[in-house]
């Protein structure tokens, strides 16, 4: 029996490793590219012949490609549009959570087909609208974008809402607060894990997106973000040439988000899970 | 006292001449009541509608009907004896400006009835000699029993500004001939009704669509299940009794979700490549003598890319899973255990059910995100290869990134248009019927 349990457990160990590896190799891959000196985009050996920092140091050198401006491009987007969009959806989820008014199930059933649309259908229509307004090509049209989004992604949010007790409003609301101050000085302090949560969420957004950044910022390169940047530098003729300086790119984008991801990985998994069960 | 409560119609019939006004100039009841911002503030908005209704509104509307009368070209000069370029209209900014003027006119019938229900409810004090609410208690009512507007009205403007609008725009566009032929400033496009509908149900790009369809489709449920099956598995194994380290195998899994999807699909992209690594790797150790078409054979392909996305979904389940798994209800299966139940039957009859049932939502939503996976689609092979049965499509394709295509290679954009109100249609009648059948098994349950 022991002896059974034991082998079991090796298969499973032996299992586990090998996902994992299949898992890790692929952004090992990536991190041992940054590094190499020779060849371009194919080559046939795993671990570079020779390693050099040139990569690096060719992302903030080079003139054509600025990933040092478009990394605090998106940094500044991220940090800007992770705040608004925080207090934006976590204001709509508790109010679509809370408090009882008219329009609350009409409103919900309405957010839920608008969220049906594919997202990209009514790309162009921004981009014109973002025209009229004279805001194209500006990081500010980004954030705004980003930021109107987050006004109808609050369902999980919402979730982890209606799972705090009801009857913590009510005992407050004999002590003769107010809505406002219920929100503030009791579900608030309740919230963290979700806020965090949607913050991180938020947070990581303008580090992945490409297609609306795309869309919005047009041939500016000066204003690109780090995602448009790099797809540009990959899909351009000098994709063979910049290979390793994409990959050198890419681990620098990457490095920041898994310490966040793995510092903030309790929060992660809670939203995640809340998100799951309330649907 | 019984106070009943008058609708608006009723308050206009039997109201005083002050209510009965406030039909016609808005904010008057307001300011005889001495609410005077709000009042002022209803003026305002009448006397800045009407202005600007006369002075462009009219004409807005009246251009979306046409959708532009003057085409782009040469005009001749009479006092300059030359022909001079005449801009003539862009139908597609008319027809942005007409949608947008409908809205401002919602938004102003809106205004107008929230003015007549204000002045009902202070016909209503009036009536029952109630004293009228002061500038200050109206504010403070803000954040009590109205706390809704104050914390809503921005986000729901943002709404309306950047996702109802485009979107009522596009809807437009589908009924319009916009495509490739009629490129505005250049060029005017017109109503043409169902149309392009038709063109794409039972027309010529029926033979692109239909395909399409069907792999969109196998796709979503493919990616769907196989991400859920595996990352139940995964997470099994982990949190198996007796292993160590489930730490670090987690961390490791979640470290692939961490890194942007650009990034590794087109890593992934270069290392599934003809010439790619694996490739010349198989074929230095003369495994195969031809690279394997991961990317380049419409059926490998679809393969691949349903593999590749297990890569990307499998963790995520993973977390989730494990999250269910922590807080599940150890007695039953220690009971089972006892009554002499092996693993495979505790996980099959106990385990799997309760984890399908607490995720059931979060996989029709997976399903639907899927419908719509741009991402992987789109990065990984590019919808190609290209085939040539098809209209500006390749065999991986999704609906939704032909929609790309076709707007940003074709410049069809009411055939993109259409596509999206399909791929709508599609989610929406999958939800739907989804979410019925959960809550039928809830309420079992």
């Amino acid at each position: 029996m022991k002896n059974k349990n034991k082998r079991t457990r090796m298969i499973v160990y032996t299992i586990l490793t090998l996902l994992a590896v299949v898992w890790v190799l692929p952004i090992i891959w990536i991190v041992l590219t940054s590094f190499r000196s020779e060849g371009g985009m194919f080559v046939d050996y795993f671990i570079p012949h020779h390693f050099t920092l040139d990569n690096y140091k060719m992302l903030f050198t080079n003139s054509t490609y600025p990933f040092g401006r478009w990394f605090m491009n998106t940094l500044i987007v991220a940090v800007v549009s992770a705040t608004l969009s925080t207090f934006i959806t976590v204001v709509m989820a508790y109010s679509l959570s809370r408090l009882k008014f008219r329009w609350r199930g009409r409103f919900l059933q309405g957010a839920l087909v608008l969220n049906m649309f594919p997202g990209f259908m009514s790309m162009i229509a921004i981009y014109y609208i973002l025209k009229a307004i004279g805001l194209t090509q500006s990081l500010v049209a980004l954030i705004l974008v980003y930021v109107a989004g987050a006004a109808l992604g609050f369902y999980v949010q919402k979730g982890f809402f209606d799972t705090i007790p009801i009857s913590l409003d009510e005992s407050a609301m004999l002590d003769g607060a107010t809505k406002w101050d219920i929100f503030r000085t009791i579900t608030l302090p309740l919230s963290k894990p979700i806020i965090v949560y949607t913050t991180l969420m938020a947070f990581t957004g303008p580090w992945m997106d490409f297609i609306f950044a795309r869309v919005i910022m047009g041939d500016n390169i000066q204003n690109y973000t780090v995602a448009i940047g790099l797809y540009t530098m990959m899909t351009r003729e000098s994709a063979n040439s910049l290979f390793m300086a994409f990959a050198a790119g890419s681990v620098l984008i990457a490095v920041p988000i898994i310490i966040l991801f793995i510092a903030l990985q309790r929060f992660f998994v809670e939203g995640m899970t809340s998100g799951a069960v309330k649907g | 006292m019984q106070t009943q409560k008058l609708s608006v119609r009723e308050a206009l019939k039997v109201g005083d001449w002050r209510m009965k006004l406030s039909a016609i100039i808005m904010g008057t009841s307001q300011l005889l009541h001495g609410q005077i911002l709000k009042g002022l503030w209803f003026l305002a908005v009448e006397i800045s509608f009407f202005t600007w209704f006369f002075a462009r509104g009219i004409k807005s509307l009246q251009s979306l009907i046409t959708l532009g009368t003057h085409k782009q070209g040469f005009v001749f000069d009479k006092k300059l004896g030359i022909n001079v370029l005449h801009q003539g209209d862009n139908s597609m900014l008319l027809l942005l400006f007409g949608v947008a003027t409908i809205l401002v006119v919602v938004i102003f019938f809106y205004q107008y009835w929230v003015n007549l229900k204000s002045a009902r409810k202070l016909q209503e004090l009036d009536l029952y000699h109630k004293s009228i609410p002061t500038l200050k208690e109206d504010l403070s009512a803000l954040l009590d029993s109205k706390l809704h507007i104050l914390l809503m009205s921005v986000p729901v403007a943002g709404v309306v500004a950047f996702t109802i609008l485009p979107l009522i725009y596009m809807i437009s566009i589908a009924f319009t001939n916009y495509d490739h032929n009629h490129l505005p400033p250049k060029n005017l496009f017109s109503w043409v009704g169902f149309e392009n509908l038709g063109n794409v149900l039972g027309g010529d790009v029926a033979s692109t669509f239909f395909p399409l369809l069907g792999w969109t489709i196998v796709w979503a449920i493919m990616a769907t299940v196989t991400s859920f099956l595996f990352g139940v598995l995964l997470a099994m194994l982990i949190n198996a009794k007796g292993i160590k380290g489930k730490k670090v195998y987690r961390t490791l899994f979640i470290l692939t979700m961490a890194v942007p999807q650009f990034i590794t699909l087109l890593i992934m992209n270069n290392l599934l490549n003809d010439s790619g690594m694996v490739n010349t790797m198989l074929m230095n150790w003369h495994v195969i003598s031809h690279p394997l078409p991961f990317l380049t054979d419409g059926t490998w392909a679809k393969v691949t890319v349903i593999i590749v996305n297990m890569w990307i979904g499998i963790p995520a389940t993973m977390l989730v899973t494990t999250g269910i798994l922590q807080n599940l209800n150890q007695d039953q299966i220690e009971a089972a255990e006892i009554d002499g139940a092996n693993k495979f039957q505790i996980f099959r009859d106990l385990t799997f059910p309760q984890i399908l049932f607490v995720m059931a939502p979060s996989l029709i939503q997976q399903f639907i995100g899927n419908i719509n996976n741009f991402n992987v689609i789109f990065l990984l092979t590019g919808g190609g290869p290209m085939n040539s049965d098809y209209y500006n499509a390749g065999d991986t394709d999704l609906l939704v990134t032909w929609l790309y295509k076709l707007t940003i290679d074709a410049a069809d954009y009411n055939l993109a248009s259409v596509i999206g109100i399909l791929i709508f249609t599609l989610s929406a009648v999958f939800s739907l019927f989804a979410y019925k059948r959960v809550n039928k098994m809830n309420n079992l349950g």
